[in-house]
């Protein structure tokens, strides 16, 4: 019985899709490390200043490692990331991981209540483009979301933050958040947040249904469910969508990844403090741990979000899933 | 009056267009059918027969006010069971679809949804129609033993890649009798098959028609097909009737010339000529196997061709004969043996071969549309290898690529054209032309006469035949057709799962005592005469029983 499981190609298929995925993480980490070591800059002397000795500055950097060659500092860096040591800080010495925990925290809310909202939606949207193809609905949803896709994102939030909060009043224009707030009160603060990041990747998912959908729509077993009398929407539903499973994940997991990775601009915009804002501060600092940790993270959900559609696409395929 | 006496479909002077978008121009409505009327009794079948263009699918789709692509019907009237379904809603239509009429294509293997179970696709009509799941899962079953399916029980939880191609054009059949329809469209149900898997197929349909009593149309390219299962027949030629009668009247006899030409079909026929001369051709021990595959799809095949003759390789989806084709061309290099051309050892890869042996072996493939550019004109498709091969230029090549055309009995004005403004048969003869145009010693044919009309077909197999005695160049003539074998093999290898099962001169191998396989391959082309079916089937009960 297992060995009949291990040996079934779906998991043979998985499993290699999971290796490339990880071996794709240690070339990211490689790349991100290389980046930041070609990057101009002392990292010494913009924490000491310009008026320091050089022995202080040779000092500090001793302390730092900064010393060792580039190879040792990478394996220390790889090994002590594996077991979730991501250093100290170098501006302030804070623990890494502690400080980018609830960051990664907030922008996982933020980036999840996005989600929740826009790939339903969009999926909808797409399915009733399709049953109404080149009628008004169609059309009005086209317009719509090609609009939202065109306009700039901080553009966007600008325009959102006046609508909403400077003339309307209806939620607040800074989407500052403590630990103490109720989840109701989360909710609200990133409201605008959200409402801009849904315009945001509505337009490319909705899209991608409808055109996956369609293309699906010229198989001869759509005729076939026609010809059975079955309802345009059931045929959408029951016939096209399971066949268009593959493209679609793919677009929802590439947008996901957007929103976790992209939303810098975004919390930037209405100061929310996650992932985005960390590592925009840090970067005009200089401080090379933080920046790496942030692309290592960054880096793996963008991977690990693109490997599930992968892993989805393969289990959606019925002759994968079937061998004769 | 009764609802007995009432026809289950009336057609009454229908017409249908089309918008076609020619390009450059002002897109214009073309006619495809017109003037045609029928009329279908309870549990009768009817016939519908005509080469492509005939407008025999789109009628047959219009009994269910179902048009194709930007097909429209836009005069005379429908009638099932007496109402006409032309008038009806998007709702009425809903509910004669599926339900009332439905429908089996010619290929089931696209109209199924690969991503549902077999089971789920067969029932949900009946579902839709408030038929309790239990009920109609009991009748699919029945429905799936009564055509002969394997396994009637569990077969409708696989998916349709899971089984074979006859067995699901059987499925698509148990699909369009589980709603207990009145009418069946049955539009070329087994053309796609392969002839053994076609008689079985053809078998089971006919019974579950006579069984359930329902009415079909019929439609087919194939007369001797139709013979065997219809009552009456009605042949179409360019969206006209052309004559309507019992299947017994049409077939022994028919009032117009061109259903005459299509009973008479297949009057191509040519001496056998002796193997005089060397050989262009020694294939020795050919073994191949596609890379990642377990095990050969050619297992020691070995034929030889004299120069001018034919050698037709002939076998059914699977047997290996285009694999051989690809191993002869050296697109696969083989994985043992060796082949000889012309007396000399070619390489096994196409890479080692010289310009000599690319251009003394060519090739003429089964889809003429796609085997060329559509960018192209005929003179530059034909020209090309006259420049690569002799390096003929401007006047000279212009010179020689109309003798070719005038080889291929296309005039003066097809050097400019492109391919899209030739017809299916004009289009594979600028590909025999294209072969030619290299003075080959031998080329390979692989099923080129297959997505051909039967008349058009025998105008193909005339041209090479007369080419041959001109040119003396060898064919290996590829195909799946017997019919076309006859017509104009010297020799026949016939092959089976990869082996060479009987090989030799063409009356050798068409004379018993047969081996099981030729045996099976030869009593399963359909003859055109009434009964025939019944006989056959007759007979290998028998044979069964009697082991």
């Amino acid at each position: 019985m297992i060995k009949s499981i291990i040996g079934h190609p779906v998991v043979l298929l998985v499993a290699h899709r999971i290796a490339m995925g990880l071996l794709l993480l240690f070339a990211a980490s490689l790349l991100i490390f290389a980046g930041t070591q070609i990057l101009p800059g002392d990292v010494a002397q913009s924490i000491l200043g310009q008026s320091a000795t050089p022995q202080a500055l040779a000092n500090l950097r001793a302390e730092l490692g900064l010393n060792e060659p580039a190879v040792t500092r990478y394996i220390s860096w790889l090994v002590g990331a594996l077991h979730g040591d991501l250093g100290t800080a170098l501006t302030n010495g804070q623990d890494i991981a502690d400080a980018m925990g609830r960051r990664l925290g907030n922008t996982l809310f933020l980036a999840g209540c996005a989600a929740i909202i826009a790939v339903p939606l969009a999926l909808t949207l797409g399915l009733v483009s399709v049953r109404y193809q080149g009628r008004w609905p169609d059309k009005v949803i086209s317009a719509v979301t090609l609009a939202s896709v065109s306009v700039p994102e901080f553009l966007l939030g600008y325009i959102v933050m006046f609508i909403m909060a400077v003339r309307l009043h209806a939620f607040p224009s800074v989407s500052t958040v403590y630990d103490s707030m109720s989840l109701l009160e989360r909710l609200n603060a990133i409201a605008l947040p959200v409402t801009v990041l849904v315009l945001v990747v509505l337009g490319h998912m909705m899209r991608m249904t409808r055109a996956a959908i369609l293309n699906v729509m010229q198989s001869a077993y759509i005729e076939t469910a026609e010809l059975k009398g079955m309802r345009p929407f059931r045929i959408i539903w029951r016939h096209a969508l399971p066949n268009a499973i593959a493209p679609v994940v793919n677009v929802v997991m590439l947008n996901l990844a957007y929103l976790v990775v992209g939303v810098v601009v975004v919390e930037v915009v209405f100061v929310y403090p996650g992932m985005g804002q960390y590592l925009v501060d840090h970067v005009a600092k200089r401080d090379v741990p933080v920046v790496q940790a942030c692309g290592l993270v960054f880096a793996a959900v963008y991977i690990g979000l693109n490997m599930i559609a992968d892993v989805v696409s393969i289990l959606a395929n019925p002759r994968l899933r079937h061998p004769k | 009056m009764s609802d007995i006496e009432k026809p289950v479909l009336e057609i009454r002077n229908l017409k249908i267009e089309a918008t076609s978008y020619p390009p450059g121009e002002a897109p214009q409505d073309i006619t495809i059918v017109e003037g045609v009327s029928l009329t279908l009794a309870k549990g009768k079948v009817m016939g519908l027969i005509g080469e492509s263009g005939a407008g025999k699918s789109t009628i047959g789709l219009s009994s269910m006010a179902y048009g194709r692509g930007g097909v429209r019907i836009t005069g005379g009237e429908v009638l099932v069971n007496g109402v006409d379904i032309l008038k009806g809603g998007a709702g009425a239509l809903r509910k004669l679809r599926g339900k009332t009429v439905t429908y089996v294509s010619q290929s089931a293997a696209a109209s199924f949804n690969p991503a549902r179970k077999l089971m789920d696709q067969v029932i949900e009509t009946s579902l839709a129609m408030g038929v309790a799941r239990s009920e109609a899962e009991a009748r699919a079953v029945a429905l799936f033993e009564k055509l002969g399916l394997p396994s009637p029980k569990t077969i409708g939880s696989r998916y349709p890649h899971q089984v074979s191609g006859g067995q699901l054009q059987r499925v698509m059949t148990a699909m369009a009798l589980c709603p207990q329809p009145e009418l069946v469209v049955f539009d070329e149900p087994t053309t796609a098959l392969d002839v053994t898997t076609q008689i079985d197929v053809l078998a089971a349909i006919k019974e579950a028609i006579r069984d359930t009593g329902v009415g079909a149309l019929y439609i087919t390219h194939d007369l001797a097909v139709v013979a065997q299962v219809s009552d009456e027949i009605m042949v179409l030629r360019h969206g006209h009737m052309v004559e309507h009668g019992t299947a017994q009247r049409i077939i022994h006899d028919p009032q117009e010339d061109y259903t005459r030409d299509l009973v008479s079909v297949r009057q191509v026929n040519h001496a056998e000529k002796p193997a005089v001369g060397e050989a262009v051709l020694k294939i020795n021990d050919i073994s191949a196997r596609y890379s990642g595959l377990k095990f050969d799809v050619l297992k020691q095949v070995s034929v030889e061709l004299t120069a001018g003759q034919t050698l037709a390789v002939v076998g059914e989806s699977g047997s290996g004969k285009s694999t051989l084709a690809r191993v002869i061309t050296g697109l696969l290099p083989p994985n043992g043996g060796s082949i000889e051309f012309c007396g000399r050892t070619l390489s096994p890869a196409l890479k080692g071969r010289s310009k000599d042996d690319l251009r003394e072996l060519q090739m003429i493939y089964q889809m003429a549309d796609t085997a060329m550019n559509p960018r192209q004109t005929v003179a530059s498709i034909i020209g090309r290898p006259l420049e690569f091969y002799f390096g003929l230029k401007g006047a000279a090549k212009r010179k020689r690529v109309q003798e070719l055309l005038d080889e291929i009995e296309l005039g003066e004005g097809f050097a400019d054209r492109y391919p899209a403004e030739l017809s299916g048969g004009q289009k594979q003869r600028v590909c025999i032309a294209r072969a030619l145009a290299a003075k080959p010693k031998l080329i390979i044919c692989d099923e080129v006469t297959s997505a051909l009309d039967p008349l058009v077909a025998d105008g193909i197999l005339k041209l090479l035949l007369n080419l041959q005695k001109e040119e003396g160049v060898a064919y290996l003539f590829i195909t799946h057709d017997l019919a076309t074998v006859k017509a104009i093999a010297d020799k026949i290898a016939v092959m089976y799962r990869g082996k060479v099962v009987r090989y030799g001169n063409r009356e050798e191998v068409l004379s018993p005592p047969f081996d099981d396989y030729t045996d099976l391959l030869l009593s399963s082309v359909p003859e055109m005469r009434l009964g025939w079916l019944e006989e056959v089937i007759a007979h290998r009960k028998m044979d069964a029983g009697g082991e």
